[in-house]
Protein backbone atom coordinates (compact mmCIF):
# COMPACT_ATOMS: atom_id res chain seq x y z
CA UNK A 1 0.00 0.00 0.00
CA UNK A 2 1.38 3.38 -0.81
CA UNK A 3 1.92 5.66 1.77
CA UNK A 4 3.15 8.67 -0.03
CA UNK A 5 1.90 9.68 -3.74
CA UNK A 6 3.14 12.35 -5.19
CA UNK A 7 1.24 13.68 -8.72
CA UNK A 8 3.16 15.94 -10.98
CA UNK A 9 5.05 17.65 -8.78
CA UNK A 10 7.28 20.08 -10.21
CA UNK A 11 9.72 22.53 -9.01
CA UNK A 12 11.15 25.84 -9.88
CA UNK A 13 13.78 27.89 -8.42
CA UNK A 14 14.01 31.26 -10.04
CA UNK A 15 14.82 30.07 -13.94
CA UNK A 16 15.82 27.11 -13.50
CA UNK A 17 13.31 23.82 -13.36
CA UNK A 18 14.53 21.43 -11.18
CA UNK A 19 12.03 19.09 -11.02
CA UNK A 20 9.59 18.04 -14.13
CA UNK A 21 6.30 16.55 -13.98
CA UNK A 22 7.08 14.02 -11.42
CA UNK A 23 4.56 11.21 -10.10
CA UNK A 24 5.41 8.51 -7.96
CA UNK A 25 4.05 6.29 -5.65
CA UNK A 26 5.93 5.44 -2.34
CA UNK A 27 5.40 2.33 -0.30
CA UNK A 28 4.80 2.04 3.11
CA UNK A 29 7.58 0.40 5.47
CA UNK A 30 9.68 -0.31 2.46
CA UNK A 31 13.08 1.46 1.76
CA UNK A 32 12.79 3.27 -1.91
CA UNK A 33 15.94 4.50 -3.27
CA UNK A 34 16.28 7.54 -5.58
CA UNK A 35 19.05 7.12 -7.89
CA UNK A 36 20.35 9.23 -11.11
CA UNK A 37 23.23 11.56 -11.75
CA UNK A 38 24.65 14.78 -9.88
CA UNK A 39 21.93 17.76 -10.08
CA UNK A 40 19.16 15.46 -11.04
CA UNK A 41 17.08 16.38 -8.84
CA UNK A 42 16.76 13.95 -6.33
CA UNK A 43 17.53 15.67 -3.61
CA UNK A 44 14.96 18.08 -4.63
CA UNK A 45 12.56 15.15 -4.73
CA UNK A 46 13.08 14.30 -1.44
CA UNK A 47 13.03 17.69 -0.02
CA UNK A 48 9.94 18.60 -0.97
CA UNK A 49 8.10 15.62 0.65
CA UNK A 50 8.99 17.61 4.25
CA UNK A 51 8.66 21.34 2.85
CA UNK A 52 12.21 21.93 2.92
CA UNK A 53 11.88 24.65 0.10
CA UNK A 54 9.53 26.75 1.96
CA UNK A 55 12.50 28.35 3.33
CA UNK A 56 14.22 29.28 -0.16
CA UNK A 57 11.89 32.85 -1.15
CA UNK A 58 12.64 31.92 -4.78
CA UNK A 59 11.51 28.24 -5.07
CA UNK A 60 7.98 27.80 -6.49
CA UNK A 61 6.56 24.56 -6.11
CA UNK A 62 3.56 23.04 -8.33
CA UNK A 63 1.49 19.42 -8.11
CA UNK A 64 0.13 17.35 -5.02
CA UNK A 65 2.07 15.11 -2.63
CA UNK A 66 0.17 13.33 -0.58
CA UNK A 67 1.01 11.71 2.64
CA UNK A 68 -1.83 8.97 3.45
CA UNK A 69 -4.40 11.19 1.06
CA UNK A 70 -3.85 14.46 2.90
CA UNK A 71 -2.00 17.16 0.66
CA UNK A 72 1.49 18.01 2.22
CA UNK A 73 1.48 21.28 0.62
CA UNK A 74 -1.86 22.29 1.51
CA UNK A 75 -0.98 21.79 4.96
CA UNK A 76 -1.26 25.03 6.96
CA UNK A 77 1.47 22.95 9.87
CA UNK A 78 4.44 22.80 8.56
CA UNK A 79 5.85 21.70 11.44
CA UNK A 80 3.51 19.26 12.89
CA UNK A 81 4.11 17.85 9.06
CA UNK A 82 7.61 17.90 9.93
CA UNK A 83 7.36 15.88 12.74
CA UNK A 84 5.60 13.13 10.68
CA UNK A 85 8.78 13.14 7.86
CA UNK A 86 11.50 12.90 9.54
CA UNK A 87 15.08 14.13 7.58
CA UNK A 88 18.80 13.10 7.67
CA UNK A 89 20.96 14.97 5.62
CA UNK A 90 24.26 14.23 3.32
CA UNK A 91 26.87 15.37 6.18
CA UNK A 92 26.07 14.72 9.49
CA UNK A 93 25.03 17.79 11.02
CA UNK A 94 24.57 17.40 14.94
CA UNK A 95 23.91 20.81 17.23
CA UNK A 96 27.51 21.28 18.22
CA UNK A 97 26.33 22.75 21.44
CA UNK A 98 24.97 20.77 22.63
CA UNK A 99 25.44 17.55 24.27
CA UNK A 100 24.27 13.82 22.93
CA UNK A 101 21.93 13.72 25.16
CA UNK A 102 20.54 17.33 24.15
CA UNK A 103 20.93 16.37 20.34
CA UNK A 104 18.12 13.30 20.21
CA UNK A 105 16.30 15.50 23.04
CA UNK A 106 16.08 18.93 20.97
CA UNK A 107 12.96 17.58 18.97
CA UNK A 108 10.96 17.11 21.71
CA UNK A 109 12.25 19.73 23.98
CA UNK A 110 11.74 22.60 21.58
CA UNK A 111 8.40 21.21 20.68
CA UNK A 112 7.54 21.74 23.89
CA UNK A 113 5.64 19.14 26.28
CA UNK A 114 7.06 16.16 27.49
CA UNK A 115 8.24 15.26 31.05
CA UNK A 116 11.50 14.34 31.70
CA UNK A 117 10.96 10.57 32.65
CA UNK A 118 9.09 10.15 29.16
CA UNK A 119 11.94 12.32 27.71
CA UNK A 120 14.86 10.09 28.46
CA UNK A 121 13.08 6.83 27.73
CA UNK A 122 12.38 8.31 24.00
CA UNK A 123 15.88 9.67 23.88
CA UNK A 124 17.37 5.98 25.50
CA UNK A 125 15.10 3.86 22.60
CA UNK A 126 15.95 6.56 19.66
CA UNK A 127 19.56 6.09 20.58
CA UNK A 128 18.74 2.16 20.71
CA UNK A 129 17.10 1.93 17.49
CA UNK A 130 19.76 3.59 16.09
CA UNK A 131 22.30 1.38 16.94
CA UNK A 132 24.06 3.66 18.51
CA UNK A 133 23.35 3.01 22.47
CA UNK A 134 26.82 1.01 23.20
CA UNK A 135 28.88 3.54 21.72
CA UNK A 136 27.74 6.58 23.52
CA UNK A 137 25.61 5.26 26.54
CA UNK A 138 29.35 6.11 28.83
CA UNK A 139 29.38 9.36 27.15
CA UNK A 140 25.31 10.90 26.74
CA UNK A 141 26.44 14.44 28.38
CA UNK A 142 29.56 14.83 26.28
CA UNK A 143 29.79 17.32 22.92
CA UNK A 144 28.84 15.04 19.64
CA UNK A 145 31.49 16.82 18.30
CA UNK A 146 33.99 13.65 19.71
CA UNK A 147 32.24 10.86 17.38
CA UNK A 148 33.48 9.36 14.76
CA UNK A 149 31.98 10.71 11.62
CA UNK A 150 29.47 7.36 11.38
CA UNK A 151 28.47 7.92 14.90
CA UNK A 152 27.44 11.46 14.41
CA UNK A 153 25.50 10.76 11.31
CA UNK A 154 23.42 7.75 13.65
CA UNK A 155 22.96 10.10 15.78
CA UNK A 156 21.23 12.35 13.68
CA UNK A 157 19.15 9.36 12.38
CA UNK A 158 18.50 9.01 16.68
CA UNK A 159 17.50 12.75 16.83
CA UNK A 160 15.24 12.21 13.96
CA UNK A 161 13.76 9.28 15.12
CA UNK A 162 13.25 11.15 18.84
CA UNK A 163 9.79 12.73 17.32
CA UNK A 164 8.38 9.40 16.15
CA UNK A 165 8.21 10.07 12.31
CA UNK A 166 5.85 7.68 10.13
CA UNK A 167 8.66 8.71 7.29
CA UNK A 168 12.11 9.08 7.05
CA UNK A 169 14.07 10.80 4.29
CA UNK A 170 17.64 10.19 4.22
CA UNK A 171 19.62 12.74 1.50
CA UNK A 172 22.69 10.61 0.68
CA UNK A 173 23.48 9.46 4.30
CA UNK A 174 26.43 7.87 3.35
CA UNK A 175 28.05 10.09 1.02
CA UNK A 176 30.73 11.36 3.37
CA UNK A 177 30.90 7.81 5.95
CA UNK A 178 33.85 5.72 5.01
CA UNK A 179 32.98 1.83 3.71
CA UNK A 180 33.10 0.59 7.52
CA UNK A 181 30.61 3.53 8.71
CA UNK A 182 28.65 2.91 5.22
CA UNK A 183 28.04 -0.71 6.10
CA UNK A 184 26.47 0.24 9.58
CA UNK A 185 24.04 2.78 8.56
CA UNK A 186 22.98 0.24 6.23
CA UNK A 187 22.54 -2.21 8.24
CA UNK A 188 20.25 0.38 10.40
CA UNK A 189 18.68 1.39 7.41
CA UNK A 190 17.86 -2.37 6.80
CA UNK A 191 16.47 -2.78 10.26
CA UNK A 192 14.08 0.78 9.94
CA UNK A 193 11.98 -0.55 7.33
CA UNK A 194 9.90 -2.44 9.23
CA UNK A 195 8.68 0.44 11.51
CA UNK A 196 9.11 3.70 8.91
CA UNK A 197 8.61 4.44 5.26
CA UNK A 198 12.38 4.88 3.68
CA UNK A 199 12.74 7.36 1.09
CA UNK A 200 16.93 7.42 0.68
CA UNK A 201 18.83 9.30 -1.95
CA UNK A 202 21.71 7.99 -3.28
CA UNK A 203 24.75 8.39 -6.08
CA UNK A 204 26.15 4.82 -5.38
CA UNK A 205 23.84 2.48 -7.23
CA UNK A 206 25.47 -0.43 -5.10
CA UNK A 207 23.88 0.95 -1.73
CA UNK A 208 20.29 1.43 -3.68
CA UNK A 209 20.65 -2.44 -4.93
CA UNK A 210 21.72 -3.62 -1.37
CA UNK A 211 19.18 -1.79 0.43
CA UNK A 212 16.03 -0.96 -1.31
CA UNK A 213 12.89 -2.70 -2.39
CA UNK A 214 12.20 -0.35 -4.78
CA UNK A 215 14.27 2.24 -6.77
CA UNK A 216 13.50 5.32 -8.81
CA UNK A 217 15.96 6.69 -11.35
CA UNK A 218 15.51 10.57 -12.36
CA UNK A 219 17.45 12.34 -14.64
CA UNK A 220 17.67 16.14 -15.68
CA UNK A 221 14.42 16.66 -13.26
CA UNK A 222 12.42 13.72 -14.74
CA UNK A 223 11.36 10.48 -13.43
CA UNK A 224 12.44 7.64 -16.12
CA UNK A 225 11.79 4.70 -13.94
CA UNK A 226 10.45 3.65 -11.14
CA UNK A 227 9.97 -0.32 -9.94
CA UNK A 228 11.02 -3.09 -8.32
CA UNK A 229 14.58 -2.99 -6.90
CA UNK A 230 16.00 -5.90 -8.46
CA UNK A 231 13.83 -5.83 -11.73
CA UNK A 232 15.37 -2.42 -12.43
CA UNK A 233 18.81 -2.99 -12.11
CA UNK A 234 18.56 -6.76 -13.88
CA UNK A 235 16.11 -5.76 -16.67
CA UNK A 236 15.66 -1.94 -17.03
CA UNK A 237 12.66 -1.25 -19.13
CA UNK A 238 14.17 2.37 -20.39
CA UNK A 239 17.03 2.60 -22.63
CA UNK A 240 18.49 5.52 -20.23
CA UNK A 241 18.05 3.41 -17.17
CA UNK A 242 20.39 0.54 -18.67
CA UNK A 243 22.82 3.19 -19.90
CA UNK A 244 23.40 4.55 -16.22
CA UNK A 245 23.30 1.23 -14.12
CA UNK A 246 25.50 -0.28 -16.68
CA UNK A 247 27.81 2.79 -16.24
CA UNK A 248 27.47 4.46 -19.77
CA UNK A 249 27.15 7.55 -18.33
CA UNK A 250 26.27 9.51 -15.12
CA UNK B 1 51.29 55.68 33.98
CA UNK B 2 53.23 56.34 36.84
CA UNK B 3 51.23 59.37 38.24
CA UNK B 4 47.86 57.05 37.93
CA UNK B 5 49.63 53.88 40.21
CA UNK B 6 50.85 56.39 43.01
CA UNK B 7 47.49 57.72 43.44
CA UNK B 8 45.79 53.77 42.71
CA UNK B 9 45.37 52.62 46.47
CA UNK B 10 42.56 51.00 48.42
CA UNK B 11 41.23 54.55 49.29
CA UNK B 12 41.06 55.50 46.27
CA UNK B 13 38.56 52.89 44.92
CA UNK B 14 36.43 53.51 48.23
CA UNK B 15 36.10 56.56 49.71
CA UNK B 16 34.16 59.58 48.41
CA UNK B 17 35.52 62.48 47.00
CA UNK B 18 37.12 65.26 49.61
CA UNK B 19 37.05 68.49 49.27
CA UNK B 20 39.52 70.81 47.75
CA UNK B 21 42.61 71.35 49.95
CA UNK B 22 41.86 68.24 52.15
CA UNK B 23 43.92 65.06 51.43
CA UNK B 24 42.92 61.87 50.34
CA UNK B 25 39.86 60.89 49.01
CA UNK B 26 38.48 58.62 46.15
CA UNK B 27 36.17 58.03 43.81
CA UNK B 28 33.77 55.28 44.59
CA UNK B 29 30.62 57.14 43.53
CA UNK B 30 32.45 57.56 40.13
CA UNK B 31 33.33 53.75 39.81
CA UNK B 32 29.70 52.73 41.37
CA UNK B 33 28.07 55.15 38.48
CA UNK B 34 29.72 53.76 36.21
CA UNK B 35 28.96 50.55 36.94
CA UNK B 36 24.53 51.03 37.20
CA UNK B 37 24.64 53.21 33.86
CA UNK B 38 27.03 50.65 31.82
CA UNK B 39 24.54 48.06 33.63
CA UNK B 40 21.87 49.72 32.67
CA UNK B 41 22.88 50.69 29.01
CA UNK B 42 23.52 46.90 28.71
CA UNK B 43 19.82 46.42 29.54
CA UNK B 44 19.13 48.49 26.31
CA UNK B 45 21.71 47.96 23.98
CA UNK B 46 21.96 44.17 24.22
CA UNK B 47 18.39 43.20 23.57
CA UNK B 48 17.74 45.91 21.20
CA UNK B 49 21.49 45.01 19.26
CA UNK B 50 21.04 41.17 19.31
CA UNK B 51 17.18 41.70 18.41
CA UNK B 52 17.97 43.93 15.10
CA UNK B 53 21.20 40.85 14.22
CA UNK B 54 18.68 38.66 14.47
CA UNK B 55 15.76 40.42 12.04
CA UNK B 56 18.92 41.17 9.40
CA UNK B 57 20.52 37.63 9.69
CA UNK B 58 17.24 35.87 9.37
CA UNK B 59 14.77 38.11 7.69
CA UNK B 60 16.35 41.13 6.50
CA UNK B 61 16.00 41.23 2.75
CA UNK B 62 13.81 44.20 1.68
CA UNK B 63 13.06 47.45 2.37
CA UNK B 64 13.36 47.36 5.42
CA UNK B 65 16.34 45.85 6.50
CA UNK B 66 18.23 48.02 3.68
CA UNK B 67 17.71 51.15 5.68
CA UNK B 68 17.94 49.87 9.26
CA UNK B 69 21.64 48.15 8.18
CA UNK B 70 22.08 51.80 6.89
CA UNK B 71 20.80 53.60 10.17
CA UNK B 72 22.92 50.87 12.28
CA UNK B 73 25.85 52.01 10.20
CA UNK B 74 24.78 55.98 10.39
CA UNK B 75 24.61 55.22 14.36
CA UNK B 76 28.35 53.62 14.33
CA UNK B 77 29.95 56.69 12.72
CA UNK B 78 27.64 59.34 14.28
CA UNK B 79 29.91 61.52 16.92
CA UNK B 80 29.51 60.37 20.54
CA UNK B 81 28.46 63.96 21.47
CA UNK B 82 25.94 64.27 19.05
CA UNK B 83 24.31 61.03 20.56
CA UNK B 84 24.62 62.80 24.12
CA UNK B 85 22.78 66.01 23.01
CA UNK B 86 19.84 63.60 21.09
CA UNK B 87 19.43 61.92 24.65
CA UNK B 88 19.51 65.33 26.17
CA UNK B 89 16.29 66.58 23.99
CA UNK B 90 15.19 63.62 24.50
CA UNK B 91 14.87 62.65 27.65
CA UNK B 92 16.98 65.42 29.78
CA UNK B 93 14.64 68.45 28.95
CA UNK B 94 11.16 66.71 29.17
CA UNK B 95 11.96 65.59 32.81
CA UNK B 96 13.98 68.31 33.48
CA UNK B 97 16.37 65.98 35.10
CA UNK B 98 20.21 65.15 34.45
CA UNK B 99 19.90 61.50 35.54
CA UNK B 100 21.91 58.01 35.36
CA UNK B 101 18.90 56.68 33.05
CA UNK B 102 19.43 59.41 30.75
CA UNK B 103 23.20 58.29 30.30
CA UNK B 104 22.57 55.02 29.75
CA UNK B 105 19.89 55.28 27.09
CA UNK B 106 22.92 57.62 25.48
CA UNK B 107 25.51 54.35 26.20
CA UNK B 108 23.31 51.69 25.37
CA UNK B 109 22.04 53.40 21.67
CA UNK B 110 26.12 53.90 21.31
CA UNK B 111 26.20 49.78 21.77
CA UNK B 112 23.31 48.79 19.26
CA UNK B 113 25.05 49.08 16.14
CA UNK B 114 28.27 47.46 17.25
CA UNK B 115 26.02 44.19 18.76
CA UNK B 116 23.84 44.51 15.67
CA UNK B 117 26.37 44.27 13.56
CA UNK B 118 28.56 41.19 15.21
CA UNK B 119 25.36 39.38 15.84
CA UNK B 120 24.44 39.28 11.83
CA UNK B 121 27.76 38.52 11.17
CA UNK B 122 28.20 36.02 13.62
CA UNK B 123 24.78 34.30 12.23
CA UNK B 124 25.36 34.58 8.79
CA UNK B 125 28.88 32.19 9.69
CA UNK B 126 26.12 29.54 10.78
CA UNK B 127 25.93 26.98 8.70
CA UNK B 128 22.67 26.32 6.90
CA UNK B 129 22.68 22.45 7.75
CA UNK B 130 22.20 23.72 11.57
CA UNK B 131 19.32 25.54 10.48
CA UNK B 132 17.74 22.81 8.52
CA UNK B 133 18.72 20.09 10.76
CA UNK B 134 16.82 22.02 13.40
CA UNK B 135 13.49 22.80 10.97
CA UNK B 136 13.14 18.96 9.61
CA UNK B 137 12.32 17.72 13.10
CA UNK B 138 9.67 20.34 12.85
CA UNK B 139 11.33 22.37 15.04
CA UNK B 140 9.98 25.97 14.48
CA UNK B 141 12.04 28.80 12.75
CA UNK B 142 11.37 30.98 15.82
CA UNK B 143 13.05 28.11 17.89
CA UNK B 144 15.24 27.15 15.40
CA UNK B 145 16.67 30.83 15.90
CA UNK B 146 16.66 31.16 19.63
CA UNK B 147 17.97 27.87 20.57
CA UNK B 148 20.23 26.50 17.94
CA UNK B 149 21.25 29.29 15.66
CA UNK B 150 21.75 32.11 18.65
CA UNK B 151 23.99 29.39 20.19
CA UNK B 152 26.09 28.33 17.42
CA UNK B 153 26.84 31.83 17.12
CA UNK B 154 26.93 32.70 20.83
CA UNK B 155 30.83 33.05 21.26
CA UNK B 156 30.81 36.05 18.55
CA UNK B 157 28.32 37.46 19.97
CA UNK B 158 29.33 37.80 23.76
CA UNK B 159 32.33 38.96 21.96
CA UNK B 160 31.46 41.82 20.34
CA UNK B 161 28.98 41.83 23.78
CA UNK B 162 31.94 43.20 25.78
CA UNK B 163 34.03 44.94 23.17
CA UNK B 164 30.76 47.22 22.82
CA UNK B 165 31.01 47.84 26.43
CA UNK B 166 34.76 48.43 26.59
CA UNK B 167 34.18 50.87 24.12
CA UNK B 168 31.20 52.79 26.22
CA UNK B 169 32.85 52.52 29.59
CA UNK B 170 35.46 55.16 28.74
CA UNK B 171 32.99 57.37 26.79
CA UNK B 172 33.04 60.94 28.35
CA UNK B 173 30.79 63.03 26.02
CA UNK B 174 27.66 61.32 25.59
CA UNK B 175 27.05 61.42 29.48
CA UNK B 176 28.44 65.50 30.07
CA UNK B 177 24.70 66.38 28.71
CA UNK B 178 22.85 63.22 30.72
CA UNK B 179 24.12 61.65 33.79
CA UNK B 180 26.20 64.95 34.19
CA UNK B 181 28.15 63.85 37.19
CA UNK B 182 27.51 63.89 41.21
CA UNK B 183 29.97 64.56 43.85
CA UNK B 184 27.92 62.44 46.10
CA UNK B 185 26.73 58.86 46.51
CA UNK B 186 23.85 58.30 44.32
CA UNK B 187 22.04 55.52 43.57
CA UNK B 188 18.49 56.44 42.17
CA UNK B 189 18.51 56.53 38.63
CA UNK B 190 16.65 59.72 38.04
CA UNK B 191 19.21 61.56 39.59
CA UNK B 192 22.51 63.28 38.25
CA UNK B 193 25.17 60.49 38.93
CA UNK B 194 29.15 60.35 38.64
CA UNK B 195 30.62 58.00 36.39
CA UNK B 196 34.29 57.45 36.06
CA UNK B 197 35.74 59.53 32.91
CA UNK B 198 33.10 62.31 34.01
CA UNK B 199 35.54 62.57 37.28
CA UNK B 200 38.85 62.31 35.26
CA UNK B 201 37.26 65.23 32.65
CA UNK B 202 36.51 67.28 36.13
CA UNK B 203 39.59 66.65 38.04
CA UNK B 204 41.98 66.36 35.44
CA UNK B 205 41.11 70.43 34.26
CA UNK B 206 40.56 71.59 38.01
CA UNK B 207 44.03 73.43 38.47
CA UNK B 208 45.03 71.24 42.31
CA UNK B 209 47.59 68.96 42.46
CA UNK B 210 46.14 66.11 44.43
CA UNK B 211 42.27 66.32 41.97
CA UNK B 212 45.22 65.63 38.85
CA UNK B 213 46.75 62.93 40.30
CA UNK B 214 43.06 61.55 41.10
CA UNK B 215 42.73 61.82 37.38
CA UNK B 216 45.17 60.07 36.71
CA UNK B 217 44.42 57.14 39.31
CA UNK B 218 40.91 56.92 37.39
CA UNK B 219 42.10 57.21 34.09
CA UNK B 220 44.50 53.98 34.84
CA UNK B 221 41.39 52.27 36.39
CA UNK B 222 39.63 52.97 33.47
CA UNK B 223 42.36 51.62 31.36
CA UNK B 224 42.66 48.52 33.17
CA UNK B 225 39.12 47.42 32.94
CA UNK B 226 39.18 48.19 29.14
CA UNK B 227 41.82 46.11 28.51
CA UNK B 228 40.34 43.46 30.86
CA UNK B 229 36.78 43.51 28.67
CA UNK B 230 39.03 43.11 26.12
CA UNK B 231 41.59 40.49 26.74
CA UNK B 232 38.51 38.67 27.79
CA UNK B 233 36.79 39.20 24.69
CA UNK B 234 39.76 37.44 22.86
CA UNK B 235 40.08 34.97 25.52
CA UNK B 236 36.28 33.89 24.80
CA UNK B 237 36.93 34.11 20.88
CA UNK B 238 39.66 32.23 21.13
CA UNK B 239 38.32 29.16 23.31
CA UNK B 240 35.52 28.32 20.19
Amino acid sequence: MSHIRIENLSVQFGDHQALRDVSIDVKRHAVTAIIGPSGCGKSTLIRSINRMHDTIPTSAVSGKIFLDGEDVLKMSDVTALRRRVGMVFQRPNPFPTMSIYDNVAAGLRLNGKQNRREMEERVVKSITQAALWNEVKDRLHKSPMSLSGGQQQRLCIARALAVQPEVLLLDEPCSALDPIATARVEELIDELKSRFTIVMVTHNMQQAARTSQYTAFMYMGQLIEYGNTTELFTKPKVQQTEDYITGRFG
Amino acid sequence: MQDGMQSLNWAFLTQMPAPVGEVGGGMANAIMGTGMIVGMAMLIGIPLGIGGGIYLSEYGRGQLAFWLRYLSDLLAGTPSIVIGIFVYVLIVVPTKHFSALAGSVALGIMMVPTITRTTEEMLKMVPRDLREASLALGISQWRTILSIVLAAGSSGIITGILLSISRVAGETAPLLFTAFGNRFWNTDVSQPTAALPLQIFAYAISPYDDWQSQAWAGALLLIMLVLCLNVTARFIRRGH
